[in-house]
């Protein structure tokens, strides 16, 4: 059969950079690609070029038989190309209908002819499975998910022939992938070509037919999913042959240092009672919502508790970030972006943040020391940068995330509270992290690791406890933990109600 | 090695303005002294020209230096001319009722007292604002806009709605000639170098502030909360203290203000203010200064203040009446904000065309 959408020979260079180097792929119709890499392959340059954002400097495409070459997205839609991007591109104080039609909504004359609109929209909502949505509901009211849907609807209402989602689950909970990938499902037996980036593998798995890998702006392999094994796919994606996805660092676990009592915040978290020792790695699962993030900001004293105590070594800590830092807690947040990192600050500024007091003397800064110590954590967990003076929104997301640990590496902590440390860095970075808390563990500090990705959860942790509803569930040690049983304890109390 | 290394080397602190605003200034010093030589009276590029100008730009350019701090903090002060014509007042009164002849004994004590009345009323203003801001978590620029109109109202309150003039045997010299720019070089601290006092305490200043913000960990915090709050609250800044800081380390500098304005004028006038804080922060935006925050220079600021100065005193010069200085200077930052956008690439569609 033909391929609906062939790319061949692509090439894109930006400045020195080369983004795409001769890449080339073909989605059929009525098949799910999924195109697979690490952050910074080129996927999301490639995803631009198909969608008339960018031009190619290279290399040809064709759509269903015709060559192809959108002048803009727009030009990109008209001919039957729609995206649905990682991150919502929805006006969230427009009507959902608004949303639906936003950039189509020129009927004549500038007027919007909103009787032809509403069948139309209400035709998208249902096969996306939003039946139920009023059109004219305020957009940024409804759930992320539902979000997401009502994005789908607006690529379904163009006509598309083809749909390229980015990461569509990236910002999903759980419970809802499930139902994007029935509605994946769907478009495909209607014949549309679907193009799915993502680098889950398992989700990859699930929903895609096919697949292709990107590397460093090459295509370096492509192939039916069903004759290639998730390693083979890795070492694609690496490079090399990841032989460890999870290293262990062998550590032992000492007495109770961490005791946490009926804490309680509002509305999240509600009564959770824990006592980690030393030399621990404990995992929190849970949906997203489910209060994980809440509580390290409690613990951390980010947010304000209205009951429960937290001990360390048996002393009871003031409720201040300053006090908990003195204690010796470090928090790594869940969005380097907004939260964890000052974006348009250096590297040296960034790692310094905090931990002024090392290089200051009567509040005056040893600007030479503090340069010194910057090379050094720079070296030491390898942040590739040109210069310890740039700005880290400069930098890749594994390498900014980086940024972070060493800061709070630098602050030299006894508890290290980290929120999803590996969400949205390549594989590489992952096991280096890993690595990391291991080695924490094993110099006798304690790790509190709250994750959405199970295998890691199960792979690092000695002990994992789920939350659902602001209610720390269950701990029991990883190795009497699957992933099965993880998911039904995560969703137990949501049925419940 | 490389050229950012010598940009970012040791006197980083020094440099890290931009060089955009200094050539802009020469620029336009030059663009004036052309025209005024062309069509003028030839009085514009002359030492005495220059003094005035220094003079005037000293005094925006020392409560800018406040001000620029608060905009590296992410913050604005829309109170900072009410609050500064309301130190001023208060300054002319104590030295209108309170202050003895400055020849007879005793009068340095009751001098000084007026100077701490001036200082702590400037402090109080920026206090307040402070608090406010950091208690209620409120917008700054509603707080300020707030506050500035209650500084105008205490102000016309505590001067019954008159301008205030003190005798002039009850200020001392030094305060008479803080703002002198005259001929006579007795009148200047550095004899050989006619520079008005003025000006030298704004540089002073600088100097100190341009310090505390590079090498000071409480200059690193304000940058940082400037740049991200969240980001500041996770590390464990006290983000409230250090920005009610901020406000009240700014009323030091409006008060420092008000005393050069009140020795350049000689009286207080408590409705003089309205109109004068976005002098001082059009000073602080033409430096570098970024309203979003976490970015602004201090040498950048008194650059900005020379540069707004400088047009009026060209345009004086050319005999433009004063309703067209307003436009040029109102076109002038409006062109210097983008192009100083430009160079970080926005607006978009203009800096893709220019490249």
């Amino acid at each position: 059969m033909k391929p609906l959408l062939e790319v061949s020979g692509i090439s894109k260079r930006f400045g020195p950079t080369i983004a795409l180097d001769k890449v080339s792929l073909s989605a059929q119709a009525g098949r799910v690609l999924a195109l697979i890499g690490e952050n910074g392959a080129g996927k999301s340059t490639l995803l631009k070029t198909l969608s008339g954002a960018h031009r190619a400097d290279a290399g040809t495409m064709s759509l269903g038989g015709q060559p192809f070459r959108p002048s803009s997205p727009i030009d990109a839609r008209d001919r039957g190309v729609a995206i649905v991007y990682q991150e919502l591109t929805l006006a969230p104080d427009l009507s959902v209908e608004d949303n639906v039609m936003l950039g189509r909504a020129g009927t004549g004359a500038g007027t919007l002819m909103r009787s032809n609109q509403r069948a139309a929209v209400s035709e998208a909502l249902h096969r996306v499975g939003l039946m139920h949505l009023s059109p004219k509901a305020r957009t940024g009211d409804q759930s992320v998910a539902t979000q997401q849907l009502i994005e789908v609807a607006r690529a379904l209402i163009s006509d598309a022939k083809i749909i390229l989602f980015d990461e569509p689950t990236s910002s999903l909970p759980a419970a809802d992938v499930d139902r994007l990938f029935e509605i994946i499902d769907n478009l495909r037996s209607r014949g549309l070509a679907i193009i799915y980036i993502s680098h889950f593998l398992e989700e990859v798995r699930r929903v895609a037919d096919d697949y292709a890998v990107l590397r460093d702006g090459n295509s370096v392999g492509s192939g039916q999913l069903a004759s290639i094994t998730d390693d083979q796919i890795i070492s694609l994606m690496v490079g090399r042959d990841v032989d460890d996805l999870f290293p262990h660092v062998p550590h032992e676990i000492g007495d109770v240092r961490l005791e946490v009592e009926d804490l309680g915040a509002a509305p999240m978290p509600k009564d959770v009672s824990l006592s980690l020792r030393r030399g621990e790695i404990f995992g929190v699962a849970g949906l997203v919502g489910a209060g994980r993030t809440e509580l390290l900001r409690c613990l951390y004293a980010l947010e304000p508790t209205y009951a429960g105590h937290v001990r360390l070594d048996g002393r009871r800590l003031p409720h201040n970030v300053r006090g908990r830092r003195k204690a010796g807690f470090g928090l790594l947040s869940e969005d380097r972006k907004s939260e964890g990192l000052a974006q348009n600050l250096s590297i040296v500024e960034n790692l310094a943040m905090g931990n002024h007091d090392r290089y200051s003397r009567a509040g005056w800064i040893n600007l030479n020391a503090r340069l010194r110590d910057a090379r050094e954590w720079i070296k030491k967990v390898e942040i590739k940068a040109q210069d310890p003076v740039q700005p880290v929104a400069e930098l890749s997301g594994g390498n900014q995330q980086k940024v972070a640990i060493a800061r709070l590496l630098a602050q030299d902590a006894e508890i290290y509270l980290l929120d999803e440390p590996t969400k949205g860095i390549d594989v590489g970075t992952k096991a280096e992290i890993y690595r990391m808390m291991g080695e924490l563990a094993a110099a006798g500090k304690t790790v509190v690791f709250v994750s959405s990705y199970l295998p890691e959860l199960l792979a690092v942790c000695d002990r994992v406890g789920v939350m659902t509803r602001g209610r720390l569930a269950e701990s029991r040690d990883a190795s009497e933990w699957d992933e099965e049983e993880l998911m039904v304890a995560a969703l137990a109390a949501v049925e419940e109600r | 090695m490389t050229e950012n290394q010598t940009r970012r080397g040791k006197f980083h602190w020094l440099t890290s303005f931009r060089h955009g605003p200094t050539l802009a200034l020469l620029a336009i010093i030059a663009l004036f002294a052309i025209l005024d030589w062309q069509f003028g009276s030839g009085r514009f590029f002359s030492p005495r020209n220059a003094r005035v100008i220094v003079n005037s730009a000293a005094l925006i350019a020392v409560p800018a230096l406040g001000m620029t701090m608060i905009i590296i903090a992410g913050g604005i002060d829309l109170s900072a001319g009410t609050a500064l014509t309301l130190s001023g007042t208060a300054l002319a009164i104590a030295f209108r009722d309170y202050t003895i002849p400055a020849d007879q004994a005793g009068a340095a004590t009751w001098i000084a007292a007026a100077l701490a009345l001036g200082l702590a009323v400037g402090v109080l203003c920026g206090l307040l604002n402070g608090l406010i801001i950091s208690l209620t978590e409120m917008v700054p620029f509603i707080v300020t806009l707030g506050t500035m109109t209650i500084f105008l109202g205490l102000g016309q309150v505590i001067a019954d709605e008159s301008t205030v003039y003190p005798e002039s045997e009850h200020l001392p010299d030094w305060l008479r000639y803080l703002c002198y720019t005259g001929s006579n070089s007795d009148h200047y601290w550095i004899d050989f170098l006619h520079i008005p006092a003025s000006a030298l305490i704004a540089i002073v200043l600088g100097l100190l502030v341009a310090a505390l913000m590079h090498f000071t960990v409480f200059g690193r915090n304000v940058v940082a909360i400037g740049s991200n709050v969240s980001t500041a609250r996770l590390c464990g800044i006290r983000v409230g203290l250090t920005t009610a800081a901020v406000y009240a380390l700014a009323g030091v500098f409006v008060a420092v203000g008000a005393l050069l304005y009140f020795a350049n004028v000689k009286n207080g006038n408590p409705s003089d203010g309205t109109g004068k804080e976005l002098e001082i922060i059009a000073a602080v935006v033409l430096g570098g200064g970024s309203l979003s925050g976490g970015r602004g220079s201090v040498l950048g600021t008194i650059i900005g203040a020379l540069i707004i100065k400088t047009i009026s005193s060209g345009c004086t010069m050319l005999s433009i009446p004063n309703t067209y200085t307003h436009i040029i200077i109102g076109v002038i930052i409006i062109i210097a904000v983008l192009i100083d956008g430009l160079r970080n690439g926005a607006p978009k569609w203009l800096f893709d065309r220019l490249r």
